[in-house]
């Protein structure tokens, strides 16, 4: 991207109206967690969260503290960890899923009941059948991407324009080439889409995952961006339980955002449609 | 046939010849017959009409040349060989029979340049460098200079149709099949892809099995027009399009080809009629 767009992008109307509004945000909820003091009525809801203001503040000063970034670092390791196991066995399960009939018949009737269980019901069991705190919240978050990301390759490898394979078999190709050359490359969109989705349930999971198994075995420091909030409820610093889910926030937009850039790269005749 | 040009280029292969085939589909145990005792002669280098109404199993047959599909009974011969018959249920699908899609099946995620290539490049006689160096060539030849490293979907769909039909060629095929290629095209865009196919076969001599059921476009391209009848499908009619090649488009207001336009409406309209009424029996 060069400068010129880079700029037509931030100076165009879409964006003003974007800044407009989120600074029309930010003095609503200033103003009403202040209502109390400012009117002498309570604004209900926002009455009672902490102002953005304070909301900085305590923010500015975490920055400074390692745990903070700790808790980060650790929530994307397991995000990451869980998300890319995920893809490792899913995409290639999904594939052989979708190309061998026997493999399917056996496969997909224990997958459908496996997939409507919510990760978060595994926790107590992945917690009882892995041997550390750390491994269950793993296996749990890798739960969250796994389904999703199976279920888009199956459905992308199985919608494959028949046409494709059969020019493909006209012009000479062996079956070990239309794997690689037409139902690999037909199936990347879907996989980009699954494994965008996937990541999304991956933040989902991993936040609660946190909460509930108390962060971990070092517990504090290591417990995650899930934990973090968590703890300081229990702490009653309400202005960092808003840091938490922002953080939260701007961590899965970045994984968003890594996970569109790496997919596009894949997929570049998609950018022209 | 007295239309063919007879020059020495002409080509000795690539006749197909259709012998009492017959296809009957079973879905759920109701067998739905879409071919009915064909029989069809197309000798070689001659670009051969099928005409018809919509789902008379002109697809079907095609298929059934290229491999994709198997018969239920007859034969099916390229230059005397059998493709498929009796004991060989399924013609293998080959190089030597490259189809032209409907919806077109340029694949998507392959650069123009790199379409092109892939039939050569998985047959692998040759070397990459040379397949390369033959595929700019051709496409500089088809006018698709400048769309080399363009994908297919960022190309019109005019342009697409001839990147695809010259994938079709870089397999040096004895038949190309062509089913209803230029269904979705615009009128005017139609026009300047019948030039440009004709221009590749005045360059490139093969035999040419293309399913239309554009009248004017059968007329204008073939030397013969195979009318169908309506499902099952069985030829009801040939016409001879007695215009001699190379034609351009001022035969399209030429008197010869007014009559045999009205010779071959009478036919195609009480077909579409027949088709027409049976789905509205079947709806």
């Amino acid at each position: 991207m060069n400068i010129t767009k880079v700029l037509r992008k931030f100076s165009g109307r879409a964006a003003l109206r974007g800044v407009i509004a989120i600074i029309v945000f930010i003095a609503i909820w200033e103003f009403g967690s202040r209502s109390l003091d400012l009117i002498g009525w309570r604004m209900p809801f926002v009455g009672l969260i902490p102002p953005p203001s304070s909301v900085l503040a305590s923010w500015t000063g975490l920055f400074m503290e390692p745990s903070y970034w700790q808790s980060w670092y650790m929530s994307f390791l397991r995000v990451f960890t869980g998300f890319i196991v995920a893809m490792i066995i899913g995409i290639p399960l999904g594939l052989y899923m979708a190309i061998n009939r026997t493999f399917y018949g056996i496969a997909f009737p224990s997958f459908e009941i496996l997939r409507p269980i919510p990760p978060l019901a595994w926790v107590p069991a992945s917690i009882i059948f892995w041997p550390t705190q750390e491994m269950s919240i793993a296996f749990v978050t890798f739960l969250g991407a796994f389904y999703t990301i199976v279920i888009n390759v199956l459905g992308g490898a199985k919608s494959i324009n028949r046409q494709y394979l059969q020019a493909a078999q006209s012009m000479g190709a062996s079956q070990r080439d239309i794997f690689r050359r037409i139902v690999l490359p037909a199936t990347l969109p879907s996989i980009v889409v699954g494994s965008a989705v996937g990541m999304g349930i991956t933040w989902e999971v991993v936040v609660a995952a946190e909460m509930i198994s108390g962060g971990g075995a070092g517990g504090g420091a290591s417990g995650g961006l899930g934990f973090f909030i968590w703890s300081s409820y229990v702490g009653g610093s309400y202005e960092q339980i808003i840091v938490g889910m922002i953080s939260i926030g701007i961590a899965g937009y970045i994984s968003s955002e890594l996970l569109r850039k790496l997919g596009g790269r894949f997929t570049p005749w998609l950018k022209t449609r | 046939m007295s239309t063919l040009p007879k020059d020495d280029s002409m080509p000795i292969k690539g006749a197909i010849r259709i012998e009492d085939v017959v296809k009957v589909y079973d879905p759920d145990g109701a067998a739905v017959m879409a071919v009915d005792h064909c029989s069809i002669d197309i000798p070689a280098g001659e670009i051969c009409m099928i005409v018809g109404p919509s789902g008379c199993g002109k697809t079907t047959l095609l298929n059934t040349i290229a491999g994709f599909h198997g018969l239920t009974s007859g034969h099916i011969y390229l230059d005397d060989e059998v493709l498929c018959g009796p004991g060989k249920e399924k013609a293998e699908p080959g190089s030597d029979r490259i189809v032209v899609f409907q919806n077109g099946a340029l694949f998507p995620w392959k650069t123009n340049l790199d379409n092109i290539a892939f039939g050569p490049m998985m047959e692998g006689k040759l070397s990459k460098d040379e397949i390369y160096e033959k595929a700019r060539k051709m496409m500089v030849d088809a006018g698709l200079e400048g769309t080399e490293d363009s994908f297919p979907g960022e190309v019109s769909s005019g342009l697409r149709r001839r990147v695809e039909i010259v994938r079709a060629l870089m397999n040096e095929p004895k038949v190309l099949l062509f089913d209803e290629p230029y269904r979705a095209l615009d009128s005017l865009t139609k026009s300047v892809m019948h030039e440009a196919l004709l221009d590749i076969y005045y360059k490139n001599k093969v035999t040419i099995f293309f399913i239309t059921h554009d009248l004017e476009e059968a007329i204008f391209l073939g030397h013969r027009l195979i009318i169908m009848s309506s499902r099952p499908c069985k030829p009801k009619k040939i016409v001879e399009v007695d215009i001699p090649h190379p034609r351009d488009y001022s035969v399209l207001t030429s008197p010869r080809f007014r009559e045999i336009m009205n010779e071959a409406k009478g036919v195609v309209n009480e077909e579409a009629r027949k088709a027409f009424e049976a789905g509205e029996k079947e709806g």
